[in-house]
């Protein structure tokens, strides 16, 4: 096996489950319970990619979701085609397993050689502020310089170039305690919370093993037995309580308000043997009603010059790949910190063969008990000790370090020879949760760390993240916080460190790169030049410089860059304040957020009962509202306007059949049904006969037109509704309001019929030679069911509601059928109809019907600022009622002035010549820009009927301009045309009005 | 995602409702004999508060009904729900509970 750093016992790996994964296409050999950043170690190797600006070679910074460095692409299931790989996977979290094809990123052409290295020697044109100073001048370069290079050059990894291919699914759930974090604070917090059985509790974690800081202790002991042992047992006492649910691989990533948390986890892609229908990641939003944070705590990076070498890693990293993987990171090491913490890795190392060498910057009397253990295990340690800087170029070779003076002066410098580094600067509490929950944070001085402070939901945090870092401690606190009490015997752990913000040097500060933010390569030397610049909030300064900003949010660098911050201006690092975390806590993918919603379930489509007839005979579809609608259907080959102009043709001199259903249809039904179509209508309906029908004109209460459509009583107390079809449910929603906030003494019932009646509409001359045969219980005669009236009977024996009405100017018929059956007596007259040559025809005939006989669309003619005045409809406002919703409005001074858009029609000078809906009219083309505009096409179309073109059009004045001249913008110019009224073709058979 | 307490459903999450604007702004009783200048206050002018705003909320996605609110438009909290008809709950009374 090709795995020479691999320790040859321990670990938690499993080594009867040998696996390879590709790496940059070379095999990479390793075990169950490995990391492909363990399994490269293993090989000997820490080179996992390029820096983002400086493309310089960096390696494993951490062991966990905040490595900043070691990002992969992975192709989490080759074997199956495309669609599975995605970018800026972090290698120290990516769970190994067979078949994996990993690659590193950012670099061309390859990990080894890099040309964009150079972007390293010319770093001192790569400062903080470097866009905003470069791309000010000259303009002509933005898009044909700037823009191309930087969108070539920029970014981490590549975005997937097809969709993915996997499912996602989503999950919603509540419990009494959602805890964050499978620790040893949130173990206990567990433990404690789901003690007596009364409180349902949820444990997630982001690892694929549970016990999080523990699963890196080869030494602690709990109660006298290893930590780990402790770890288990209280996971078997979770898994046997009903109450508490356990979920590795979840990553708690957002907090939102009222204790809504949202996690995702990772179903498949830890499965050799995963079904192809298994969803890949889970989307959890979950409503607790307590939350205990247990996020624990992130390790510091030292800050000196070559701190980002391959090779150099946090301190406690050292310890998870030496006791968790079994893996050694190198064969020296010098641990390089400023706490105690570290020691415990050198101590590991040490025992695990490594040759080590301690670098404490911390002077021998502010030293632990940690100082004696260290040199008792023979390790030599250099109390006072500053890191100069580290050697090498793809892999560390040494460090230089030298001896701090009383006065802070560099003494004689040392180079230690090394291929490994494990640094410590202190411990940050991982507060993003907390923060996310809108709590407040406090500094600890004492501690050098925010901690949670006020809250501002119900939740509590315990262990590291809320500052206790002693085992024992954090198992009684995260008791404490889950609503108990426990003590337990542990040992002792390492702790304290002091606070360096940039290790001391004596290298010009302006020469070298010290790295803070290494996602975003931001060097300390960036940060000190933005404070001199002038930004002093750090919330500025993250800006100018990014740093924090990357994938990672800082999670090991924002501590290093507030402490310089508030170093470099001379304040207290509370005065600097922190960044506001910000969801997701780590990066999710889209997937996970989108779930089952894409493709047909993105905007599912409403269709109509029948749609399905329509398809098969060929039409052309098109969205309106929510609805598919047959636009036209055109034969052997036909054309939208060839087509349609043999639909209207044909409505006209014979029959045609529409689908009409997705009219919004209201039922009103009430002992004050009639009252209240008064208020809401401007028409009046007191009147109105059972049986007969009244186009209905309905206002805002600004005075504008809201809503129009035919209304049928169909008994004193019964009205039926119709409405257009996008402004089915605002109508609704506008009527239910009046009804229950104005005027809640009313008796009526409103009730949503658009779904139970579907909508057959005939029209034409001979619609009523056809109906009448498959009608039974109706009397056609015109005294009985003139135009513009409606009947209950039955449509080839299906029950039905029989509106005799017109949307076309012919005689016509919409009959309302149950849902279930219109396809069925579609058919059938449809058949029928064959002897009259019956045409279907669809939105688009519709819409040139109308416009030729003057009918508006509401939403097409008007845009939420036209008059019933102004479309020329006075005549439906009632003068006699006191009052409707809109009347007071329509008497407002600008309501009434002269200068308003009216409703006009427009007659090309060019007959042929067809506007653009939405071109705009002038009266003078050639006067100077801007041009005075007078209004625009709302309506336009060529009309068979009328042998010629026609378009309706709002201009200001029109209907005291009829017969003059105006000009309408075309794509090449402008075209000259008449002013009309807004009717063009002379109608023979039945109008709306009645 | 916030947890708004309907007065006849007990709480559902924000996404069930719908904001009307601001509560208890009075349609004019008898609208014809009301001043132009009135009618446009009545309109068009909103107080727009910092701090507790008085709304009206639907559950259009559950019961479907009306009612008003207290919500602080500072931190989004709402302090109170409250029946339609019903007059606005006074700071600190036992109806301001969350």
């Amino acid at each position: 096996m090709n795995q020479p750093f691999r320790l040859a016992a321990g670990g938690r790996v499993d080594r009867s489950r040998p696996l390879t994964v590709t790496f940059n296409g070379r095999k990479l050999s390793g075990y169950r319970g490995d990391t492909i950043a363990s399994m490269l170690l293993a090989s000997g190797s820490h080179l996992a990619g390029r820096s983002f600006k400086y493309h310089r070679p960096r390696g494993i910074l951490s062991h966990g979701s905040d490595e900043p460095s070691a990002l992969l692409s992975v192709d989490w299931r080759a074997d199956r085609g495309p669609g599975y790989r995605d970018p800026n996977n972090r290698a120290t979290v990516v769970e190994a397993r067979e078949g994996l094809v990993a690659k590193t990123q950012n670099h061309w052409p390859s990990l080894e050689t890099d040309v964009g290295a150079v972007n390293d020697l010319l770093s001192p044109i790569f400062v903080a502020g470097f866009y905003y100073k470069t791309f000010m001048w000259p303009r002509k370069f933005w898009d044909k310089v700037y823009e191309p290079v930087i969108r070539r050059a920029a970014g981490l990894g590549e975005a997937p170039e097809v969709p993915d291919s996997d499912r996602y699914a989503n999950r919603h759930a509540h419990c009494d305690v959602l805890v964050v974090g499978a620790g040893p604070a949130g173990l206990s917090a567990a433990l404690a919370a789901s003690a007596d059985g009364s409180k349902r509790v949820i444990l997630a974690d982001e690892g694929f093993e549970l016990g999080g800081s523990l699963l890196n202790d080869a030494t602690s002991t709990i109660e006298g037995k290893p930590a780990m042992a402790w770890v288990e047992e209280t996971l078997a006492a979770l898994d046997a309580r009903e109450n508490v649910v356990v979920l590795p691989r979840t990553t708690v990533f957002g907090y939102y308000n009222h204790n809504h948390v949202a996690m995702v986890e990772r179903v498949a892609d830890h499965r050799d043997a995963a079904p192809e229908s298994l969803a890949r990641e889970r989307l959890w939003q979950v409503r607790a009603g307590e939350v205990i944070l247990a996020a624990g705590s992130h390790e510091r990076p030292l800050v000196f010059e070559n701190n980002d070498r391959p090779g150099i890693m946090l301190a406690d990293s050292v310890r998870a790949f030496i006791n968790r993987y079994a893996v050694l990171p190198g064969k020296e090491i010098v641990v390089a910190t400023s706490g105690a913490s570290a020691y415990r890795a050198a101590l590991d190392a040490k025992a695990a063969g490594m040759g080590v060498t301690l670098v404490d910057i911390r002077l021998e009397q502010d030293c632990g008990a940690e100082l004696a253990d260290a040199r008792a295990a023979g390790i030599t340690v250099k109390t006072g000790h500053t890191v100069i800087k580290s050697l090498g170029t793809k892999r560390v070779t040494g460090l230089v370090v030298a001896p701090l003076g009383n006065g802070g002066q560099i003494g004689d410098k040392t180079t230690l020879a090394c291929d490994c580094v494990g640094m410590s600067g202190g411990w940050t509490p991982s507060v993003h949760l907390f923060s996310q929950s809108r709590g407040k944070l406090a500094f600890d001085a004492e501690l050098d760390a925010f901690l949670p402070g006020q809250s501002a939901q119900a939740e509590r945090s315990a262990g590291a993240c809320h500052g206790v870092y002693d085992l024992a401690a954090v198992i009684a606190d995260g008791a404490k916080a889950g609503g108990g009490s426990v003590t337990v015997e542990a040992t002792p752990s390492y702790t304290g460190f002091q606070p360096v913000r940039v290790l001391p040097t004596d290298a010009d500060p302006s020469r070298v790169k010290a790295f803070i933010d290494f996602q975003n390569d931001v060097t300390a030397k960036d940060i000190k030049l933005a404070v001199r610049e002038g930004f002093q909030s750090i919330e500025h300064v993250k800006r100018y410089t990014t740093t924090g900003m990357a994938t990672d949010q800082g999670k090991t660098s924002n501590m290093n860059a507030l402490g310089l911050v508030a170093g470099t201006l001379g304040r207290e690092l509370p005065a600097v304040g922190t960044t506001t975390f910000r969801p997701p806590y780590t990066p999710v993918t889209f997937g996970a957020l989108v779930g089952p919603a894409r493709d047909d379930l993105f905007d599912p489509v409403r269709k109509t009962a029948i749609d399905p007839w329509a398809e098969k005979n060929g039409a052309v579809f098109e969205p309106v509202g929510l609805w598919r609608r047959a636009r036209y259907f055109p034969k052997d080959g036909e054309d939208m306007r060839a087509a349609v102009a043999r639909e209207t043709k044909a409505v006209r001199t014979s029959v045609g059949i529409f689908d009409a259903s997705t009219l919004g249809k209201i039922e009103i039904v009430g002992p004050d049904a009639a009252e209240f179509m008064n208020r809401i209508y401007t028409n009046a309906w007191t009147k109105l006969k059972p049986g007969r029908c009244r186009y209905g004109l309905m206002l805002r209460e600004d005075g504008f037109v809201y809503d129009d459509g035919v209304v049928a009583r169909l008994a004193e107390d019964r009205f039926h509704v119709t409405t257009t079809t996008g402004g089915a449910p605002r109508v609704l929603a506008h009527m239910e309001d009046y009804l229950q906030t104005e005027w809640p003494d009313l008796d009526v019932f409103l009730t949503s019929i658009t779904e139970q009646w579907a909508v057959i509409a005939l029209q034409g001359p001979n619609a009523r030679k056809l109906l009448e045969p498959f009608v039974t219980d109706v009397d056609f005669s015109d005294d009985v069911f003139p135009h513009m009236s409606v009947t209950s009977g039955f449509v080839c024996g299906v029950p039905c509601r029989l509106f005799r009405v017109s949307f076309t100017g012919e005689q016509g018929f919409e009959i309302n059928v149950p849902a279930d059956y219109a396809e069925s007596v579609w058919k059938t007259l449809y058949e029928a109809g064959q002897k009259y040559d019956i045409v279907p025809y669809g939105t688009e005939t519709m819409h040139v019907l109308r416009c030729e006989v003057g009918f508006i669309i509401v939403g097409q003619e008007t845009d939420g600022t036209a008059t019933p005045d102004d479309l020329g409809l006075s005549g439906l406002v009632s003068k006699v009622k006191p009052d409707f919703v809109g009347k007071r409005s329509l008497t407002r001074p600008d309501m009434v002035a002269s200068g308003r858009k009216q409703l006009v029609g427009l007659l090309t000078k060019n007959s042929d010549e067809v506007l653009d809906e939405g071109a705009q009219i002038v009266d003078d083309p050639a006067q100077p820009i801007p041009m005075k505009m007078l209004g625009h096409v709302t309506s336009s179309y060529a009309s068979s009927n009328c042998g010629r073109s026609i378009a309706m059009a709002m201009l200001a004045d029109g209907r005291s301009r009829i017969g003059e001249t105006v000009w309408v913008t075309t794509p090449q110019g402008f075209t000259e045309a008449t002013i009309s009224n807004a009717v063009f073709y002379d109608v023979k058979g039945e109008t709306a009005d009645a | 995602m916030l947890l708004i307490r309907c007065p006849y459903c007990g709480e559902r999450p924000e996404v069930e409702f719908h904001c009307g604007g601001e509560a208890h702004i009075a349609r004019p009783e008898t609208p014809t004999e009301t001043s132009d200048a009135d009618w446009a206050g009545f309109l068009y002018y909103r107080t727009n508060p910092r701090g507790v705003h008085a709304e009206r909320w639907v559950h259009n996605h559950g019961c479907g009904r009306w009612f008003n609110a207290l919500r602080d438009t500072v931190s989004d909290r709402f302090v109170t729900t409250y029946e339609m008809g019903t007059p606005r709950p006074e700071a600190g009374s036992d109806v301001t509970r969350a």
